[in-house]
């Protein structure tokens, strides 16, 4: 059995053959916020942070993420009822459409915001640009991102 | 007033607790032939509406849509709650199953038997109408650009002014004074003469009672309070958390995972796989031969896969297996020859005499185009849960079509429509793929082969290899014009023609006019894309007016301008887009504008994009003006949302989308060989709507169709390059080509 932290939660999964961290979160973790797109890093719905940083969960052997600190979209916010300002700030931009896409797309903007608070657009192209929106909302997620960077900096202050 | 009054039935009834729940059900007189394709069968169709009025002033909205975020469940249940003058904070909505609180007889009769407004002596023909009706219930298709435009047009705002006046007549029958002295205001009855107010809620059970009005008044566009406004989605919020439940995350107690690997070829069959799980895979429970695909169902997803791939399946040969891409087009071109020559082309429209006129124009222009295969790639594979019992069967899953599952499932299985229970969940994209059953019906026949529920989980590649397509099409055009450039002749031939029936029309006045089209025959299954036929026909006429403009020596703006004098919707927003583009103004080296408009499923759209061609001929579309007058905007931030959306879905098919044929199979499986739009790729749009007070239009694809050719237009002014064959991504465009073209 491979053990799990996940969210601050540690879970035991069965993980063998190089099961993807994905297939564990999902199945037999139950957290199915983390979404299944390409399985092959090509499209980032399956963006999980792993000790921080932004992984592809689709490629990650679940065995290569045990004794590391797993966040996915279910943990990001600090406490229940709660929203992350990113989660906040895709609400007030109405970003999603059909929203399958917007887990991946949410980890991939705090990860980025975690580096850049305050980040460029070739930044924001840079570190969006693995995940894809079939909705075509990069618009809004570009304004979304813009929107919780600048309430990062009022926080801060 | 629209005249749906001799064909919707209304009926009330009171709920165990005091709950009021109206129905309405609609048959429209004329099946709408935009959407008569997408439908499952033929046969009458039904829109049926629900609401229901809690006695804590709660109202629910109960949809028949699927939410596949064009934001359908928002936009309704304002339409609802603006004709009745609902709190808007106390309305809640729910997808209507595809099952029996919906369709079941004994409420819908109950419905029935309450309506007071035909006679006593028809009450059976009434009934026997209903349930007939109800029973063949196969219109809850969410596709077409219609939820707005019938579903909310002619039926939620029907439903909510009919309960506003039956809580206003219960209201003055309990406080004994004339019902024109009451108002409705934020979910509560008021009369102020008296100063008495009730909430809906409560005055719920004696509107229950109250003869149900057959003429409901519709308020007026300067009444509306909600229509018009741009509500926050009541879907969003579980979007940004990981709550929302697509088909993906349905989870089943005891249920297991299956994923498959269908024949490469259309129309292929397995030859011989061995179905004996073997020692060596782990998690595996069963592989079933499904006849044209194998799968196997194991504790996992990746148990599964991973089992499917070591698995030696053949398969059996077929008439197709040595057909590429290149073949199927030298079909299509012989296909067109051989009509032509016969005498064998099917006339799509025919006004004047376009040869004669052809042969004596002043300017001859003709041109050859060619577009793909599309498949619609949404971002979640294909996927079914299902759950096979003894004279039952359960179907979770996502789809734009959920009443045409049952009937699927009903049929493989041999059940009664009522032993089949749909519980239908979001849609990570549908774009027309999810108004298909195929998956469905695998995951039954995978289902029955074991005693416990089964999710089916497509790959990517499964997924865009098993596709209903985009049509791929040829397409000459001719077109004659006389000394001043003012065209003469027009003629069209192409390939395929699915719906809607008038994609192929050009707006423009041109006297003589020959459009026709060939069938040949394809192994390749078609599909509804985003669009449909809209989706290949904008681009070549767009394209090719444009070709006439530059023929005519005319900036391609004015041309338009000069042949839409008969639209003014067309000449409108043409208009607003010149001056929202800045039409005309300089641009630096290597940029260009291009402009396409057009009608489609009701609303009238023109896009200008603003394209960079680099010296290496890397195309850049920096920015898109998009100008749309969907008659009037219900929900104008989703109105806009799905411009975007539909532009973005477009410019991916134009600038990379293809899907090939090699050896009878689809060449491409993944987003590495099917490349989409990505943020660093997406274009700056801005949306302007334009409500010209004509019927709702659609919203979710009336975009998509124009920004393939406003870009390709953009990139012929950019560098005198015109591509007539999509994706662009096909054509050299760098700068030491320009300069020999």
């Amino acid at each position: 059995m491979t053990k799990l932290l996940i969210n601050g939660i540690e879970y035991e999964v069965n993980a063998e053959n190089g099961m993807p961290l994905l297939w564990a979160i999902r199945e037999q973790c139950g957290l199915t916020g983390t979404k299944f797109g390409c399985g092959i890093a090509q499209c980032g719905a399956c963006t999980v942070h792993l000790d921080g940083q932004p992984i592809r969960s689709c490629i990650t052997p679940a065995i290569s993420a045990e004794g590391k600190s797993i966040t996915t979209i279910e943990g990001l916010a600090k406490n229940p009822n709660t929203l992350h300002i990113v989660q906040e700030a895709w609400i007030a931009e109405q970003t999603p459409q059909c929203g399958y896409c917007q887990s991946g797309q949410i980890m991939s903007a705090v990860a980025l915001l975690n580096e850049h608070p305050d980040p460029t657009d070739e930044q924001i192209d840079a570190a969006m640009s693995g995940n894809i929106c079939r909705c075509g909302m990069y618009g809004r997620i570009r304004s979304a991102i813009k929107r919780a960077s600048a309430s990062l900096q009022s926080s801060t202050l | 007033m629209k005249k749906w009054t001799r064909r919707a039935f209304i009926g009330a009834g009171v709920l165990a607790g005091g709950t009021l729940v109206l129905g309405i059900a609609i048959r429209p007189g004329n099946r709408a032939s935009k959407v008569a394709g997408l439908i499952a069968s033929e046969g009458e169709t039904v829109m049926n509406i629900w609401l229901k009025i809690a006695p804590d002033n709660i109202i629910t909205a109960i949809i028949p849509h699927a939410e596949m975020g064009q934001g359908v469940h928002t936009a309704l249940a304002m339409m609802l709650a603006d004709e009745m003058d609902a709190d808007w904070s106390k309305v809640k909505f729910e997808e209507a199953p595809a099952e029996k609180e919906y369709a079941n007889y004994s409420i819908a009769k109950g419905f029935i038997a309450g309506n007071a407004h035909f006679p006593k002596f028809l009450d059976e023909t009434i009934n026997g109408i209903f349930l007939t009706a109800v029973k063949s219930l196969n219109f809850q298709i969410t596709g077409g650009s219609a939820s707005v435009r019938f579903t909310g047009q002619d039926a939620m705002r029907i439903a909510g002014a009919a309960a506003k006046a039956m809580l206003l007549q219960a209201a003055a029958d309990t406080w004994k004074v004339p019902a024109e002295e009451l108002v409705a205001e934020k979910s509560f009855v008021k009369h102020a003469n008296s100063g008495r107010s009730a909430s809906f809620g409560e005055l719920a059970p004696a509107a229950a009672k109250v003869k149900t009005p057959s003429h409901p008044k519709l308020k007026s566009q300067k009444e509306f309070t909600l229509m018009g406004t741009s509500q926050p989605r009541l879907d969003i919020p579980a979007k940004v958390t990981g709550e929302a439940k697509f088909g993906m995350d349905v989870q089943v107690p005891g249920m297991k995972y299956a994923t498959v690997k269908a024949a490469p070829v259309f129309g292929s069959k397995v030859k011989s796989v061995d179905t004996t799980v073997g020692s060596g895979q782990s998690g595996v429970l069963k592989i079933v031969n499904l006849g044209d695909a194998v799968a196997v169902v194991a504790e996992g997803y990746w148990q599964a896969k991973t089992a499917l791939d070591t698995l030696p399946i053949s398969f059996e040969s077929t008439e197709n297996d040595g057909l590429n891409q290149a073949e199927i087009l030298s079909r299509y071109r012989k296909a067109m020859d051989t009509d032509l020559a016969e005498g064998n082309l099917e006339t799509h429209f025919k006004n004047g005499d376009a040869s004669k006129a052809l042969q004596e124009a002043k300017v001859l222009i003709e041109a050859e185009y060619q577009l793909p295969f599309l498949a619609h790639a949404t971002m979640e594979p294909m996927n079914c849960t299902a759950w096979v019992q003894p004279g039952k069967c359960e179907i979770w899953c996502g789809s734009q079509n959920p009443l045409g599952v049952k009937a699927a499932a009903a049929e493989v299985l041999e059940l009664e429509l009522d032993q089949v229970t749909v519980h239908n969940q979001l849609l990570g994209g549908g774009f027309g793929r999810r108004s298909e059953t195929d998956v469905i019906k695998q995951a039954i026949l995978i289902a029955k082969e074991v005693d416990f529920p089964v999710k089916l989980i497509w790959s990517r590649e499964e997924d865009t290899q098993h596709d209903f397509y985009r049509e791929a099409t040829l397409s000459r055009l001719k077109a004659g014009l006389d000394e001043s450039g003012i065209p003469t002749a027009y003629s069209h031939q192409f390939i395929f023609k699915h719906h809607p029936p008038e994609a192929a029309d050009i707006p423009y006045a041109v006297p003589n006019q020959l459009i026709q089209y060939s069938s040949p025959p394809s192994h390749v299954p078609w599909g509804n894309w985003r669009s449909v036929d809209h989706s290949t026909h904008g681009f070549l006429s767009e394209s090719f007016i444009d070709e006439m403009a530059h023929a005519a020596k005319k900036d391609p703006v004015a041309y338009r301008k000069s042949l839409i004098k008969d639209h003014p919707r067309l000449l409108a927003v043409l208009e607003l887009a010149y001056e929202k583009s800045n039409w005309g103004s300089p641009l630096p080296a290597n940029w260009g504008r291009g402009v396409a408009i057009g009608q489609s499923f009701g609303s009238v759209v023109a896009e200008v994009a603003e394209v960079e061609v680099n010296l290496e001929g890397k195309v850049k579309v920096h920015r898109v003006v998009c100008v749309a007058d969907p008659g009037f905007a219900i929900h104008p931030d989703g109105f806009t949302a799905q411009m975007e959306s539909g532009i973005i879905y477009g410019l991916a098919a134009a600038m990379t989308g293809e899907i090939t044929i090699e050896n009878g199979a689809v060449a491409q499986g993944n987003f590495h060989n099917y490349p989409v739009t990505r943020m660093s790729e997406a274009p700056k749009i801005e949306t302007h709507i334009l409500n010209s007070g004509n019927a709702p239009g659609g919203a979710g694809e009336p975009s998509t169709p124009f920004i393939a050719p406003a870009v390709t237009n953009a990139i012929f002014a950019a560098t005198g390059i015109r591509i007539r064959q999509l994706p662009i991504s096909k054509t050299d465009l760098r700068v030491s080509i320009r300069q020999t073209t």
